[in-house]
Order: structure tokens, then C-alpha cells, then sequence
């Protein structure tokens, strides 16, 4: 028997799904066998909205082009416009860029290994990651005034200062969360469930990874070694000492290490800023008063891989043009690879792991012919063939109930 | 109190109907829901499915493409149902609200309950609304008030 | 390879086809070429160079449209940035997701927001506007004006 494409609709709407987006999984039974991606559910039309927007207030609205990246997008930005304008930044802001940064690492992979952890079925790893990343969370109410959207950056600078009672909370936090970050890397890693669920799952070759030109952690688990951080130094990131984290099988498991292995970096970065900041003081803000006319680049390593701003201006006080491109814009495609021949089952953590955060109960509305689009099982149909089976197993199993209707 | 309050007021499923929004609120929503602050101990479970839905936390904005399918997902829930917008872009658009693909609040076409500003509101004001919004289904105003 | 070999690299292949030349710092280069000499650019880069497409940006000027292809040479820390003008009431070029595929999105999104069409691309449809967006609206261009 010839066998049926089916086409699963996945999303665009879903409570976990914490962007809309919709996929159409093709499955031959329970084998994917193609991918179509449709995004538009959340363009918002941010690069226009900045060129209507002054230098200052263009970080507030890049800020809220992501909230977990919220440091990510404003640090990459900055970094545009004063290539752009010719800025100098003080030495003490750039520490505190870094540290922001760096805080918002830890917090943004432990919400992925939450999300992932839940979408393979294994909910006690989703609520222990979340109830950590709290801690992280309060720092930076502490520290900045806000949960997210911290509204640190300026050109030029950062807006607040890092006082000394601010740099014993956060050591003192950093000192609570070591022992959560080694369970998580000795427990969950060796756990057995999440072995056998990610183990050679949603593997990419480092071909693949060059043919989407994906960045961040997706690329270092495939063993591509890119970071934003080390290869165009910025912030702090050339004055401290760090390594970047490299697995090489390219599969889920992979790219779950990159990451726990990123937070013990992370910590590392934050108390060399800490211990710098204590040192060092100093001015934070040059105070520009003009972005002179020109062109540049800021890139930044966000959790999720390279941010990329480009800015151009005129002399006056608004961008010309402000293009902006996300990490995960290069990341998601590259899915269309690595769900084909994984069963429905692994698709949800496949779609998940360049951390994008899809998760969706598989929904079958209808089963078309992928040719004509003609109908072939229609919804009340399949509905006729649940309780059908459901009858069936009642018999098998000696188990009364009420009796169902066929023809619905 | 009458019959539907009673049972609305109890146990409430909850969907998430996240819209061009950058996260935030979503993950405040989560965040609401996970051990810190445990909206679960008010008998509140998130649902995958808008048909078993309660109550509708809405955020961000809804843009031109998100819009009309916010509209359908509305009509498909059962009624009652509350609905809250989270977050300053459910409420007025916020900073997007000058953007060439919004046309105009979700409240505009989605009845709405209850709002909880902030950018994003922390989860100690989505719990505070929730329970505002039961508190107020068990004890209705005197009829002919406005609710 | 420094930066500079990279820099001599480009000129001894491209020739004359390449104009204005400059690298701002060390980090940056940034040069001008024909559009049709975008896929040998691309070839050049992509193939030879072993960079990785940052992105692709158009911007729109009063008589012609730029678009900006930035390329990044990772293990140099240095970003090239190829420069190209198209006519901009009749916008067209050749594309590039034959030689680098991750150029498919980034085309097809400059495709719909500033309308550039892109010769030989494999799918060029809405990538985030909704399908009944009106045609001939392009909301990058400095004349678009919401409804």
C-alpha cells in the first residue's frame, strides 16, 4: 500500500508556546518527512518604528524586540551607534554591560532547560530550573529595577551604576545558585529518560550548520567554533578569562551540555566583572551629545546566538536606517533538516532546541492528499474511528462503559 | 450567586493566548504558574486547548495576521469565560502602537475583563488580578450596578 | 590569513568591478559592487572565504535602493560588508540562496518589505506579512504611509 503524506498543523497557538508560530509537520505514519515553517504572527515592524525614534529612545524599543534577550538586543545596538557616531565608552560601563549580559545568560538557559525538560514529558526538571532562575531574577530587580527589560543601556554608557552593596548581593546569589548548576549538569545530564529521549535526536552536521549560517549554541553543539564574544571582542568580554563551550555530536543531548556548560562560564565572567567593578572605579557614562553621520555594526552573543544591529545616521538625532536580525531568524530553518526522519514524538524537542520555545499538543484536524488537498479523512470521521478503537480495547481489556455512538 | 458564577469561580482552567508579543508577559505568566509563586495551589492548571479554557490571559499585541485568529479563538472557547490582558501591549499597544502591521487593541474585539498594566507585570499582579477577578464572581455587585 | 590578505584577496578577484574601498577600523570592510556581480561576490565570499552570511539589508534611498550583504570572516573578527545599488522603481537582482541557502528568509524579507525582487529564487512568497497584504505596499520604503 502506497503510503499517505499526512500534514500535522503545529501551533500558531499553544500556552507553552511562548511565541505564535506555525508549523506543518508532512508525516508518513509516524515519520516526518517535511517541515513548512509560516512566522508573521509576531512582525511587529520594529526596524520601522526605530527610524520614527531618537538614539535614546531606539534602546527602549529594541529592548522589547525580545524580553528574554532584553540585554542582548539594547548591548548590540549601542555598540551600532557608537561605531556609527564615534563614541567613547567608559571602561567601568563596559564591565557592566558584560555583567547584565551575562546574568541574563544564566536566567535565559535555565528557562530553555525548564522548557525542555517539559516538553519531554518531564515536568520536575521544568519546575526545578524555574524556581532557580528566580534567584537570578531578583538580582536583577536588585540590581537594575526590573524582572526583564532592564533599561540599563545608553549610547555611550549604561544608565545606573553598580554600587558595592549591589556587587555582595550578587556573589552572594552566584554562591547559592553553584550547587543547583551542579546538580543540573551531574543529575539531569545522567539522568536516563533524558538520555534515551535526546541522545542522537535532531542531530546537525557542521555542513548543515554553514549551509543556515545558524549561530549560538546550535552551532557550538555541532562543534562550529563561533562566539560573538571571543571572535569580535566587545563589553568586557577581551579583558576577562573565559572559554567557550564546545560539544561535537550535534544532537539535543549536545546542545543541552553547551548550554549548562555556558552558565558555569557565565558565572565565571560575573565575578571577574564583580571583582573589576570593585577595583575600578570610575565614570559610567561619556555623556555623548551627538551621533556623528556614518555607518556601523554591533553584534552581540545572546543566549540564543549572534544579534546583529546595523545603524545608519545622518547627524541627526534618529537612525536612517536601523536593520536588525535575531539569532534565531538563522537557527530555525535550520529544523527543516534536523526533524526529517524523527518521529512525531521527538519533533516537539527538535523544534525546541535552537531555543525558540515551541511546544504543541499535536492537533489532527483533517487528512488531506498532500496532491489535491482533497479531503480524505474528515474530522468526524476520525472521530468515528477513536471511539471505534476505544470499543475495541474495551472488549480486549473486559472494561464496561457507557456506549458510544458511531455515527456522530 | 448565581449557578454559572458558582462553578466559574472554582478550579479555573486557564489558556494562554500569547499574540506578537516578545515574551515577557508570557514567561511572567509561566513564571506565575512555576514554584515561586504557584498559582496552582488556587486549583489554576494552564490547558493546551482553548476549548477547555476558563479564563484567557491575552498578551502582547495582536498584529493583522494574529488579530482575526485571536477573534476565532475567542468564539471558540465556551461561556462564560474571563478574559484579562496582560501587559501594557494587550492593554493600549504600548510602543508598538505606531506600527504599519497593528490596527487597533485586542479589546476592540475581544471582550475584555480585567486589565493588568506593566511592561512586563510581575506575576504578583497576574495573581492579583486572577484572584480579584474570582473574588469578584463569588461576591457579584447588587444587580443593576456595572460589574 | 591577517585581514589585509583577506582585503587583497577580494580586490585581485573582483578587480575592476570593485569600487570605494574602506575599512573604517580593522574590524570592518566595506566595498562597492555592480549588481550583477552580487553572485561572484557571493561565490567569492561564501565558497573561498568560508564566511558566514550575517544578513542581507536593504535601504531605501530617493532614486536608488541599497542593499548591504554583511559577511563575517569569525575566525578574523572582521565583517565584510558588500555594497550594491538597484534602480529603485523597477528594483531586481540576482539571487544568492543558490550559493548560500540561509540567504532564502533574509530575501524573501527584503522581497516583501521593500519589494526587490530576487531573480531565480526558489520561493519568493510572504515570509511575515499576511498573504492578502495589498500589493505594491512596501512598509521599508520611505513613502509608505499607514492606512
Amino acid at each position: 500500500m502506497a503510503k499517505k503524506t499526512t500534514i500535522i498543523p503545529v501551533g500558531p497557538y499553544h500556552p507553552l508556546q511562548e511565541e505564535p508560530e506555525f508549523f506543518k509537520l508532512y508525516v508518513e505514519g509516524e515519520k516526518v518527512v517535511g517541515l513548512d515553517i509560516e512566522l508573521g504572527y509576531n512582525h511587529r515592524g520594529v526596524e520601522k518604528l526605530s527610524e520614527g525614534k531618537d538614539y535614546e529612545e531606539t534602546i527602549f524599543l529594541v529592548e522589547r524586540v525580545c524580553g528574554i534577550c532584553s540585554t542582548s538586543h539594547p548591548i548590540a545596538c549601542v555598540q551600532a551607534i557608537e561605531e556609527a557616531g564615534d563614541l567613547e565608552v567608559p571602561q567601568r560601563a563596559l564591565y557592566i554591560r558584560s555583567l547584565i549580559g551575562e546574568l541574563e545568560r544564566i536566567h535565559s538557559h535555565l528557562l530553555w532547560l525548564g522548557l525542555a525538560g517539559h516538553f519531554l514529558g518531564f515536568n520536575t526538571v521544568w519546575m526545578w530550573a524555574w524556581r532557580y532562575r528566580e534567584e537570578v531574577l531578583n538580582i536583577c530587580e536588585q540590581v537594575t529595577g526590573n524582572r526583564n527589560h532592564y533599561g540599563m543601556l545608553k549610547p555611550g554608557g549604561v544608565r545606573r551604576d553598580v554600587p558595592a552593596t549591589e556587587i555582595s548581593a550578587i556573589r552572594k546569589m552566584l554562591d547559592t545558585l553553584s550547587s543547583p548548576l551542579d546538580l543540573f549538569r551531574d543529575t539531569v545530564a545522567e539522568d536516563p529518560l533524558i538520555q534515551a529521549r535526546t541522545r542522537g535526536i535532531g542531530t546537525l552536521t557542521p555542513q548543515q550548520i554553514r549551509k543556515f549560517a545558524a549561530v549560538g549554541p546550535t552551532a557550538r553543539a555541532s562543534g562550529v567554533d563561533i562566539d560573538v564574544r571571543r571572535d569580535h571582542p566587545h563589553a568586557a568580554y577581551g579583558m576577562v578569562e573565559w572559554d567557550v563551550v564546545l560539544e561535537s555530536r550535534g544532537d539535543i543531548f549536545d546542545k543541552i551540555m553547551v548550554r549548562i556548560g555556558e552558565m558555569f562560564q557565565s558565572v565565571r565572567i560575573i565575578r571577574q566583572c564583580l571583582s573589576r567593578l570593585e577595583t575600578e572605579p570610575g565614570p559610567i557614562d561619556s555623556h555623548p551629545k551627538e551621533v556623528k553621520p556614518g555607518e556601523g555594526i554591533g553584534h552581540y552573543e545572546a543566549p540564543r546566538g549572534e544579534v546583529f544591529h546595523y545603524i545608519r545616521s545622518d547627524g541627526s538625532n534618529r537612525p536612517v536606517r536601523h536593520k536588525i536580525r535575531a539569532p534565531s531568524y538563522m537557527n530555525v530553518p535550520t529544523n527543516r533538516e534536523a526533524v526529517i526522519g524523527e518521529t512525531i514524538a521527538d519533533a516537539t524537542i527538535i523544534l525546541a532546541a535552537v531555543d525558540p520555545c515551541y511546544c504543541c499538543t499535536e492537533r489532527m484536524a483533517a487528512v488531506l492528499d498532500p496532491e489535491t488537498d482533497r479531503v480524505l479523512i474528515s474530522g468526524k470521521e476520525l472521530l468515528q474511528r477513536s471511539r471505534r478503537k476505544t470499543a475495541w480495547l474495551r472488549s480486549q481489556l473486559g472494561h464496561e462503559g457507557p456506549d458510544l455512538k458511531w455515527d456522530c | 450567586m448565581s449557578k454559572k458564577n458558582k462553578f466559574l469561580s472554582r478550579s479555573l482552567f486557564l489558556f494562554h493566548l500569547g499574540g506578537s508579543a516578545c515574551n515577557n508577559c508570557d514567561i511572567e505568566i509561566l513564571d506565575a504558574l512555576t514554584p515561586k509563586y504557584d498559582l496552582e495551589r488556587f486549583g489554576i492548571i494552564a490547558v493546551g486547548s482553548i476549548r477547555h479554557a476558563d479564563i484567557i490571559l491575552l498578551s502582547g499585541i495582536f498584529n493583522k495576521k494574529a488579530a482575526i485568529r485571536a477573534r476565532r479563538l475567542y468564539e471558540q472557547a465556551p461561556k462564560p469565560v474571563i478574559v484579562l490582558a496582560i501587559g501594557g501591549c494587550a492593554c493600549s499597544g504600548l510602543i508598538f502602537r505606531d506600527s504599519y502591521n497593528w490596527d487597533e487593541p485586542v479589546g476592540n474585539y475581544v471582550p475584555i475583563d480585567a486589565y493588568v498594566a506593566g511592561c512586563p507585570p510581575k506575576p504578583e499582579a497576574i495573581i492579583a488580578a486572577i484572584t480579584q477577578v474570582i473574588d469578584k464572581l463569588q461576591h457579584p455587585a447588587p444587580a443593576g450596578a456595572d460589574r | 590569513m591577517t585581514p589585509s590578505d583577506v582585503v587583497m584577496r577580494i580586490q585581485s578577484a573582483l578587480g575592476e568591478r570593485l569600487s570605494d574601498l574602506h575599512q573604517p577600523s580593522e574590524k570592518r570592510v566595506y566595498f562597492e559592487v555592480d549588481p550583477n556581480c552580487i553572485p561572484d561576490t557571493a561565490r567569492l565570499l561564501h565558497d573561498t572565504l568560508q564566511a558566514r552570511l550575517q544578513t542581507a539589508a536593504g535601504v531605501d534611498g530617493p532614486h536608488q535602493m541599497e542593499i548591504l550583504y554583511h559577511w563575517a570572516l569569525d575566525r578574523l573578527g572582521l565583517v565584510v560588508t558588500v555594497r550594491t545599488r538597484v534602480d529603485r522603481d523597477q528594483p531586481q537582482i540576482a539571487s544568492i540562496a543558490a550559493i548560500c541557502p540561509a540567504a532564502e528568509w533574509i530575501e524573501r524579507e527584503m522581497w516583501e518589505l521593500l519589494g526587490i525582487s530576487f531573480e531565480g529564487h526558489p520561493d519568493l512568497r510572504h515570509l511575515l506579512l499576511q498573504d492578502d497584504w495589498p500589493h505594491g505596499k512596501y512598509p521599508l520604503r520611505r513613502d509608505f504611509r499607514k492606512d
